[in-house]
């Protein structure tokens, strides 16, 4: 009779890839929903292209590197960048911007460094970087939140805005982000930053209609729904806290301070917190399990650097908002965030 | 070494962009158009030969000791030539290349060839592998020049009548117009991206040619001797 041997660990959670993405999508519905609820159907069509774009690429991806396609489609990692790219750019945003940055994240950043598992940056983040800095005129050019908005977009007029630039009536893109006093509006976090390089306070600057009771009228509620749909995730075991919890915490605590010592020069935590991308951020981006730490220490330092550089850039970047630069920039820290927080294996070294 | 042999080896096979990564800087930063690419290769190709054949003349006379200063002083005279030649007569370029023409001396390359090759042959092939280095090294720029200037702007060679005099404006080619060009082709990340694709082309190209020129093995039918 012989004895099978085999090395730890001895139980398996029987979760396949494709089983954990279904489970993202899921988590991601609440928040869609809302960014559906506040910015129009748009969002939908950013969706559409997105997903097929990536399909194509992926697609093609595999063709060239010698595999069939259905062994890459089926673990859905494609569909999920797509989606947290399509999520993240504005949702009239003209039908191109999607498809070069959907593509170069596909083609160049996941498949180039090896496909799945192989990709030091995240696709979806260092896709959305390439449009930033490409078209940083497109890419800032959010339409007000429906409730302020003077138009109200149909479906098709959404498609005709991102196709061909122009409503069926006429209107472009900037005169659709036109408030009720012909001011074209930016984003909560883009107001306040002009604000302040004006000299005004935050309590001058919290005047203008975009921000609402919380943190930016529609905002807070898209990072709350995120927020929703990240609990889900962590409850469902897909993630681990470590990384949400150390991303959120090195965004308050340095906000938090800033904002007690200087609070008519800085932003509140909680505007730091409920605005821009901080929760998709931090529940759906900064964990990417192939571009985040692995150990559970490592994990937490990943968020805690994604969350400060996030506060930095937000301060005193360039850019309006900044989880996109932090996770790549803390994604180049992860190699050596992994060497000294490895953990001792049991029965080596150790204090005795 | 042949004369073959060093032609190979400057287009090719060591070629000091894509294999040796030698002067990267100037190469990542002014080849956002061919005619930028074309005017700073040009001018290094130059300085590569005159310092080639002038360390190669002086080099039974020069004590190994201090040689690496004589030939930064030999390398910087050159350049210092070839600046001035392009204030006076390429004006324009010379503007739009800036401080990259003095930054030549620094261009890890020439210095490069200076001690691997010119001190230690005659003039006449230092001459050569000069310009056979300095060929390789421009081809890589205008490669790179081309497709940054294609994918940013879609035209290729804007500007060239800066390089080559008033007629050379025909030769602008608009292969299509973008509202919004891709910032990120022009910019230096494009140019970092840009440059590992061709390195990757390069090393796919060396590994079909290695697989062709290794002929396939004889199989030995091994006759069976023992029977079990």
């Amino acid at each position: 009779m012989t004895f099978k041997l085999a090395a730890s660990p001895h139980s398996h959670q029987r979760r396949t890839t494709q089983q954990v993405m279904r489970w993202v999508y899921v988590a991601l519905i609440p928040g869609l929903l809302t960014l559906m609820y506040f910015f129009g159907w748009g969002v939908l069509w950013q969706l559409a292209l997105a997903v097929s774009t990536a399909f194509v690429v992926e697609a093609l991806s595999m063709r060239l590197r010698g595999r069939t396609i259905q062994s890459a489609w089926q673990d859905h990692t494609a569909l999920v960048t797509a989606i947290l790219l399509a999520i993240s750019i504005p949702s009239l945003a003209p039908w191109w911007l999607i498809v070069i940055g959907t593509a170069f994240a596909i083609g160049v950043v996941k498949h180039v460094y090896g496909g799945v598992g192989q990709n030091i940056f995240n696709p979806a983040m260092a896709g959305y970087v390439v449009l930033l800095i490409s078209f940083p005129v497109q890419m800032t050019s959010w339409p007000l939140p429906t409730q302020i908005s003077q138009f109200e977009l149909s479906f098709m007029d959404a498609a005709s805005v991102i196709f061909t630039g122009f409503t069926p009536a006429g209107y472009d893109l900037e005169q659709l982000r036109m408030g009720a006093d012909g001011l074209t509006m930016a984003t909560p976090l883009d107001s306040l930053r002009t604000a302040l390089n004006h000299q005004l306070t935050i309590g001058e600057a919290l005047q203008q209609p975009i921000f609402g009771t919380l943190a930016g009228l529609g905002w807070q509620w898209v990072n709350l729904a995120f927020l929703l749909g990240g609990v889900v995730l962590i409850k469902q075991r897909i993630i681990s806290w470590h990384i949400p919890t150390g991303m959120l915490l090195g965004l308050a605590v340095p906000a938090a301070l800033a904002w007690l010592f200087a609070p008519d020069q800085s932003v509140s935590p909680l505007m730091h917190l409920l605005s821009g991308a901080t929760m998709l951020g931090a529940f759906f981006i900064a964990t990417d399990p192939v571009t985040a730490a692995t150990s559970n220490r490592g994990r937490l330092y990943f968020g805690l650097l994604v969350g400060f550089l996030v506060f930095v850039i937000r301060t005193w970047g360039g850019y309006p908002d900044a989880v996109a630069f932090a996770v790549l920039l803390a994604n180049m820290t992860v190699p050596i965030i992994d060497k000294y927080t490895q953990p001792v294996a049991y029965g080596h070294g150790g204090r005795s | 070494m042949s004369y073959r042999d060093i032609t190979w080896q400057g287009l090719w096979e060591n070629n000091p962009a894509l294999v040796q990564l030698l002067g990267l800087c100037p190469l990542l930063a002014v080849t956002a158009t061919v005619t930028n690419a074309l005017g700073l290769g040009l001018a290094t190709l130059l300085v590569l030969i005159g310092s080639n054949i002038t360390v190669s003349l002086v080099r039974d006379f020069v004590p190994k000791e201090i040689r690496i200063p004589v030939f930064v002083m030999v390398i910087a005279t050159y350049v210092t030539v070839i600046q001035l030649l392009m204030n006076a007569y390429v004006y324009g370029l010379y503007q739009s290349l800036g401080i990259f023409i003095p930054l030549i001396v620094t261009n890890c390359a020439i210095i490069g060839r200076a001690e691997a090759f010119a001190s230690k042959n005659p003039w006449q092939r230092a001459a050569f592998d000069g310009l056979m280095m300095g060929l390789g090294f421009t081809l890589v720029l205008l490669v790179l020049g081309a497709i940054r200037e294609v994918i940013g702007n879609g035209t290729l060679f804007d500007g060239a009548n800066l390089l080559l005099g008033d007629w050379a404006a025909a030769l602008r080619i608009e292969l299509f117009s973008v509202d919004y060009p891709l910032l990120l082709a022009i910019l230096p990340p494009g140019a970092f991206i840009a440059m590992g694709f061709i390195i990757a082309l390069k090393n796919i190209i060396d590994q079909r040619r290695a697989e062709r020129a290794s002929k396939p093995v004889k199989e030995v039918t091994r006759a069976r001797v023992t029977s079990q």
